[in-house]
């Protein structure tokens, strides 16, 4: 087990490498950099232009540039210059990126929960009596959820809690951006968390639509299985055999699929936290994108691609981990 | 999105069936009654039984011929104002009424006849795409399946991770380096012109294609009957386009409809971020109608948020529910009666 990890871990920097390496071509191409630069500091002269480029690692061939720009990016772990400043006021990357990393994090986490736990639960619900009409209600919601863009979600829970509540009653039931009202000061457990409710519900959704199919069907087969009529001819208690037996056969693949989710989730997040206005990564990457900011950009890239990577890599290894066959073979 | 659609139906179709108890009662109830049938009518008949997937063939047809009679069908023309704005009479922000019955937008158009002529934009991207992605996902998948080694791995491990990529991400970086390669400008034209989304859904759908047709071709191509075709001296060519393919159809026809959906909903992405086609030409797509609800959000005129919205998500899931149809219908452990 221990060497099936190691040799996945050691596959995985140059997969890193590579792929940071394409990121860093399609940005440098894609995005104009110099051009962006020079969009967003119109006084810039030629010489302060060039020297943007330089220090960016942005002359020479696509390969001086790559490594020339990693050197940079790895440099703080040994003190080096650090990063560059964004092309925007020219602030520091890190510390905003960090912020909105966190935002994030606690969007991503809150969501991740409740939609894995609530998702989980319909699709074991539904499975234990497939054909009935819980199973229909389940499977119908979770097509249709599955059906519906975040974006829609998230437009129509604005104009009912919000715009049409306050229209109705008076004020408006829920806030719709931000994390904090305008204004607000300091640290506020509750005003945080009203601000999270609309955005997490968006994210969840999709999260409980998809694993509610997933886990439904994967626990039908292990249901249909042999082992399962064996497991009640040895007489065990009904309870044991689904929880023991089937719940935790039938999650196989769906720890997989969790794993490569990933994706999806952190591209709904994207979509939902720039809606809601939340200050989050994806709100820092479509800014960054707008303006073309490549010092912010590579970052971000760096760590959706890492994210990315890492999650493939567990789900490889849970997989082998839960299913000893995989490993051995 | 997408990649919730293409990893899940991969993984329906490497695993076994889930609703097998009320498929398989239709279908010894169809062994019966009938002795002589073609596989084909069989699964014909499958998919008529599927109430979600009939239901969507008929609203499907319905809008598809809503759009290909549009000047019949809409009321007004894509631009035109519902009547001239004077002062004290404005056109704009009007709620549903008898002159437009689902209100009108910013400058006064008349959002039914407009949703019909953003379907047409719509479907015209989401088929064609799902078309060409097909055709590349068929090709790459089927030699990736059948000759196996280091291609296929490379493939395999190349789509895992762009699948895993946050769709909005990859999109847009891709959508720039090839909106900014000078020499692929006669190709694959402007940035926002309908070909280059085309294309671009077509650079992300045929990945998911390629990874059914491959598990299918890969769990075909040790069957008995292909080893039989071989040994009577069938060539590579032959045993693809005699055996493995007419035998993958179920797989290829969900992975088209999952490129169609994907697309579609790819575009309304795209737009509703500002990266879509371009407006300006007149012309609308169900993405932009949704992307110019947002403005109406704050301001309440529901009538502008709730109608595109309400279709897009029509299209998807009726599209979604033929998918899930199709899939039941073709399910190669039923035909096979197995």
């Amino acid at each position: 087990m221990l060497r099936f990890v190691l040799r996945r871990l050691i596959w995985a920097i140059p997969t890193l490498l590579i792929v940071t390496f394409l990121v860093y071509v399609a940005i440098r191409l894609g995005t104009n950099p110099a051009e962006a630069y020079e969009r967003a500091n119109p006084r810039a002269n030629e010489a302060k232009v060039q020297e943007y480029k330089e220090l960016n690692n942005l002359t020479g061939s696509y390969v001086e540039g790559y490594i020339g720009w990693l050197t940079d990016f790895l440099s703080p772990l040994w003190g080096g210059e650090g990063w560059q400043r964004s092309i925007v006021g020219s602030r520091e990357v890190w510390p905003e990126m960090k912020d909105a990393m966190a935002n994030s994090l606690r969007l991503g986490l809150t969501a991740s929960f409740i939609g894995i736990t609530v998702g989980l639960s319909m699709g074991i619900f539904a499975a234990l009596r497939p054909g009935g009409l819980r199973d229909t209600a389940v499977n119908t919601s979770a097509f249709v959820a599955f059906s519906v863009p975040p974006y829609v979600s998230a437009m129509i829970f604005q104009l009912v809690f919000a715009v049409l509540w306050s229209k109705w009653f008076g004020s408006s039931l829920l806030p719709t951006s931000g994390v904090y009202p305008p204004g607000q000061q300091g640290f506020d457990l509750g005003l945080m968390l009203k601000h999270m409710i609309l955005p997490v519900t968006v994210v969840a959704i999709q999260i409980i639509a998809v694993y509610a199919r997933y886990m439904r069907a994967s626990l039908l087969e292990v249901l249909n299985s042999d082992y399962m009529r064996t497991a009640r001819a040895k007489g065990i208690s009904e309870r044991r055999v689904l929880v023991n037996h089937a719940v935790r056969n039938s999650m196989i693949p769906v720890v997989t699929v969790a794993a490569i989710d990933i994706g999806a989730i952190l591209g709904g997040l994207i979509i939902t936290e720039r809606i809601f206005q939340y200050p989050g990564m994806g709100d820092f990457f479509l800014t960054a994108f707008d303006n073309g900011d490549f010092p912010q950009l590579m970052p971000f890239m760096v760590i959706i691609v890492t994210a990315v990577i890492m999650f493939n890599l567990l789900a490889d290894v849970s997989y082998a981990w839960l299913d000893p066959r995989i490993r051995l073979g | 999105m997408s990649q919730h659609e293409l990893v899940e139906s991969t993984i329906e179709y490497e695993r076994t069936h889930d609703g097998v108890d009320d498929v398989l009662l239709d279908d010894e109830a169809v062994g019966l009654t009938t002795a002589s049938m073609s596989p084909r009518q069989m699964a014909v008949r499958r998919y008529f039984r599927h109430k979600g997937a009939f239901m969507a063939t008929i609203l499907m047809a319905i809008m598809i011929i809503f759009v290909i009679l549009t000047p019949i069908t809409t009321r007004y023309g894509v631009n035109e104002a519902i009547f001239p704005a004077e002062p004290g009479k404005p056109n704009s922000y009007l709620s549903p009424r008898s002159e437009a019955w689902f209100g009108t937008d910013t400058i006064g158009r008349d959002i039914y006849s407009r949703l019909i002529y953003g379907l047409r934009v719509s479907l015209i991207i989401g088929i064609s795409s799902a078309i060409f992605a097909t055709i590349v996902g068929v090709t790459v998948g089927s030699i990736a399946g059948l000759r196996g080694g280091r291609f296929d791995d490379g493939l395999m491990r190349v789509t895992d991770i762009f699948l895993a990529f946050p769709f909005l991400v990859a999109l847009l970086v891709v959508r720039n380096f090839l909106g900014e390669l000078a020499f692929l400008e006669p190709i694959v034209g402007e940035r926002t012109s309908i070909r280059f989304i085309i294309l671009l859904f077509v650079i992300f759908g045929w990945m998911g294609v390629a990874r059914l047709v491959r598990g299918s071709v890969l769990a075909l191509k040790e069957r008995e009957f292909v080893e039989a075709s071989r040994a009577l001296g069938a060539s590579h060519t032959r045993v693809i386009f005699k055996h493995l393919l007419p035998n993958s159809i179920g797989p290829i026809l969900v992975a088209a409809t999952n490129a169609v959906v994907a697309a579609i909903i790819g575009e309304a992405t795209l737009s509703f971020f500002g990266f879509g086609p371009d407006a300006g030409s007149g012309d609308t797509s169900l993405g932009l109608l949704v992307g110019e609800a947002r403005g109406a959000v704050l301001a309440g005129y529901w009538w502008m948020i709730v109608f595109p919205c309400s279709l897009l998500v029509l299209v998807a899931l009726c599209i979604n529910f033929i998918g899930d149809g199709l899939r039941d219908a073709t399910d190669p452990k039923l035909v096979q009666g197995g």
